[in-house]
């Protein structure tokens, strides 16, 4: 299976022009240091590749499809919509493909423990499903707030046997739970492997966890050849951290195919309830990375605001803020209510229920399919299955109709 | 020299280590903070580290970060600790050193930072989230005004990243104890001794050891090993107790007069230089 391997030759810099880098306390350092030379010797070797390709093969079933939205099409008057249905992946998200990865990094790396951070959860639940899977330990550290809203995912984690570390500190989101799975790490890297979600964060992480993303992109690009004879003309993913959308991305950006990544732009930029880092944010330097993030001008970390908690996060991955700045891609926002309808349309025209992270990237393709001509192709990356939000979406919308 | 080489050197010439006193700026508030440096300089701290809030620092402890968050509560700012600098420079000659994490320092401006620090009467610089592979732009900035770079090395540091970062370092090099965030501990890591040899088989600049040093007998126990003792989370954990007390002012002078007695005669006179 050509596509659970990585791609061999390509640069494996610590920087993305300006940004990433590796800014962090002196006591990491020799933690990311073996992880990086780790990864790198995994990644040349192909036992490794075979063996994380059986895995994306026979247990999380990948493939994945690329599937039609027709009626979703017909709805919005213009271009094909294609979704690449990273919800049916095993765990209900794109994050399996990351945790399996990292997983077997770790194994290779001698370590029995994992553990890892969590916004929507859907990271968490990937990794303690791993962890299951290798008879690891795990520990998820998750933001209080974001425990809260999503419920399920939490028993999910508990049921899988992961031991779940709430973190009351800052905004109660999955910024504070970084920044606490990092401090943990610092002393306790020798035993414990931190298995990071998104492709942010300090290097080898951003290019790592790309890698292992790659695999969305490397398949869409397959699959709408083989459907359609040519290459789309949009990609839309949604970006928080922005691992689905640079998976989805990477494999074609040397081709003629226009990129969007849709950002958390919550109650409206307007009113700074939003987690929108690229489209609001400037540059700066978070959780180890130089990128874009959300700050106030001296330099503090602001809270942000997303009725998806996968997506409510200051900061983003530094090959986006490179993306952004080179006008590679564009970058642009969807509010919390625009997501919600995305969320009802999708459900009611195509029986998908998406994640309300994804529902950010379906409510900007509609947006964008309308204006297209029928010929045109958009692909979206339905990076996740809705069910885990389901809770939220009822509170939500039942305070909208008070 | 610079007055932090200066002060090791006095220190060492008297067979004495050196007292880093290390609090939070604006915590509990920006004024009793401004009042509580004078005491801790005359109560005898060779160098004071005033800690820059930042709303995530990856590497302290839960009371680094609560005073943290404290002090920006209360509105401080780079710049408002650049003026409390000021301030106290205008009156004392204790050495300053900064330390906070690289983004307060990007956003204000790398070089207007370094200008303005040296201006206020700072003497040198931590970056806690800065590597030395990161610090192209921060360390020729800093040269330019005359601060000293302090940068830090843990006991997972390699030789050849203690090689590198004690050839980048001015002032001191910054051993930290143990691997970990900030924060006080019972007992002293028992690889500490060899860890500030490894240090010292690559320099003769001083050397300082820092986290969970919170008593007089660890900083007995580490000026026998090392230039110097870090003092952090022990003395803004009385802070925060004691802020409404009366008596603060006069519980820190003695928390540091105690600690400053502690390193008194402990290294033979001239070991270094």
């Amino acid at each position: 299976m050509a596509e659970g391997q990585g791609h061999s030759g390509e640069s494996r810099a610590v920087h993305f022009g300006p940004f990433g880098g590796i800014f962090v306390p002196e006591t990491l350092m020799a933690p990311l240091v073996e992880v990086a030379a780790a990864y790198e010797s995994a990644r040349e070797d192909p036992v490794f590749q075979q063996e994380l390709g059986a895995y994306l093969r026979d247990y999380a079933g990948r493939p994945t499809s690329l599937y039609f939205c027709r009626r979703l099409s017909e709805h919005c008057g213009g271009a094909k919509i294609y979704m690449k249905r990273e919800d049916l992946a095993h765990t209900g998200s794109h994050k399996i493909n990351n945790a399996l990865g990292q997983a077997l990094l770790a194994r290779r790396m001698g370590r029995k423990k994992l553990m890892a951070e969590t916004g929507a959860g859907q990271h968490g639940v990937a990794t303690a499903t791993v962890a299951a899977l290798f008879g690891m330990e795990c520990d998820v550290y998750m933001g209080e707030e974001d425990v809260r809203r999503q419920a399920l995912n939490v028993y999910r984690m508990r049921l899988l046997g992961a031991r779940l570390i709430q973190i009351e500190s800052g905004s109660r989101t999955l910024k504070d739970a970084i920044n606490e799975a990092f401090r943990v790490w610092m002393a306790t890297a020798e035993t414990t492997y931190y298995l990071f979600g998104t492709a942010a964060g300090p290097h080898p992480y951003p290019t790592m966890v790309r890698d292992f993303q790659s695999v969305v992109g490397r398949e869409a690009r397959r699959q709408i050849l083989e459907r359609e004879g040519r290459l789309p003309d949009h990609l839309v993913a949604c970006v928080g951290g922005g691992s689905n959308a640079i998976g989805l991305f990477h494999p074609f950006l040397d081709d003629d195919v226009r990129m969007v990544g849709v950002e958390a732009a919550g109650r409206g930029l307007q009113t700074g309830a939003h987690a929108a880092s690229l489209t609001a944010g400037s540059e700066g330097i978070l959780h180890g990375a130089r990128s874009k993030i959300l700050q106030t001008p001296e330099g503090q970390i602001l809270t942000t605001h997303s009725v998806a908690a996968g997506l409510d996060y200051p900061g983003v991955g530094p090959e986006h803020a490179q993306l952004q700045a080179t006008g590679r891609a564009e970058y642009v926002g969807a509010t919390d209510s625009e997501a919600l309808r995305a969320f009802e349309l999708l459900t009611r025209l195509e029986g998908i229920m998406p994640a309300l992270e994804s529902a950010h990237a379906v409510a900007h393709a509609v947006e964008l399919a309308g204006t297209l001509p029928p010929e045109a192709i958009v692909l979206v990356n339905l990076s996740g299955r809705g069910d885990k939000d389901i809770a939220e979406v009822q509170r939500v919308l039942a305070e909208q109709e008070e | 020299m610079s007055r932090i080489e200066a002060r090791f050197e006095e220190t060492g010439a008297a067979g004495d280590g050196a007292l880093v006193m290390f609090v939070v700026a604006g915590h509990p508030t920006p004024g009793v903070c401004a009042e509580l440096l004078p005491a801790i300089a005359e109560a005898g701290a060779d160098i004071i580290e005033l800690g820059i809030p930042f709303s995530d620092p990856l590497a302290d402890g839960p009371v680094i970060q609560a005073a943290s968050q404290r002090a920006l509560g209360e509105g401080m700012s780079p710049r408002g600790v650049l003026e409390m600098a000021a301030g106290f420079r205008a009156k004392w000659d204790t050495p300053l050193v900064v330390m906070t994490c690289w983004n307060p320092i990007y956003k204000y401006g790398v070089e207007a930072f370094a200008r303005e620090s040296a201006g206020a009467g700072v003497d040198g610089v931590i970056v806690t989230d800065l590597p030395a592979e990161e610090a192209g732009e921060w360390v020729p900035a800093a040269r330019a005004s005359g601060l000293d770079t302090i940068f830090l090395l843990a006991p997972t540091s390699s030789s050849a990243r203690v090689k590198k970062v004690v050839d980048l370092a001015t002032g001191f090099v910054y051993c930290v104890s143990r691997m970990g965030v900030t924060g006080a501990r019972d007992e002293l890591p028992a690889e500490l001794g060899a860890m500030v040899e490894r240090i010292r088989a690559e320099t003769a600049k001083p050397v300082a050891v820092g986290f969970g040093i919170s008593r007089p007998e660890h900083v007995v126990e580490v000026c026998r090993l090392a230039d110097g003792a870090v003092v952090g989370s022990a003395v803004v954990s009385l802070i925060e107790r004691e802020q409404s007390s009366a008596g603060l002012r006069q519980k820190v002078r003695d928390f540091v007069s105690e600690l400053k007695g502690a390193t008194r005669g402990l290294r033979s006179t001239g070991r270094r230089r």
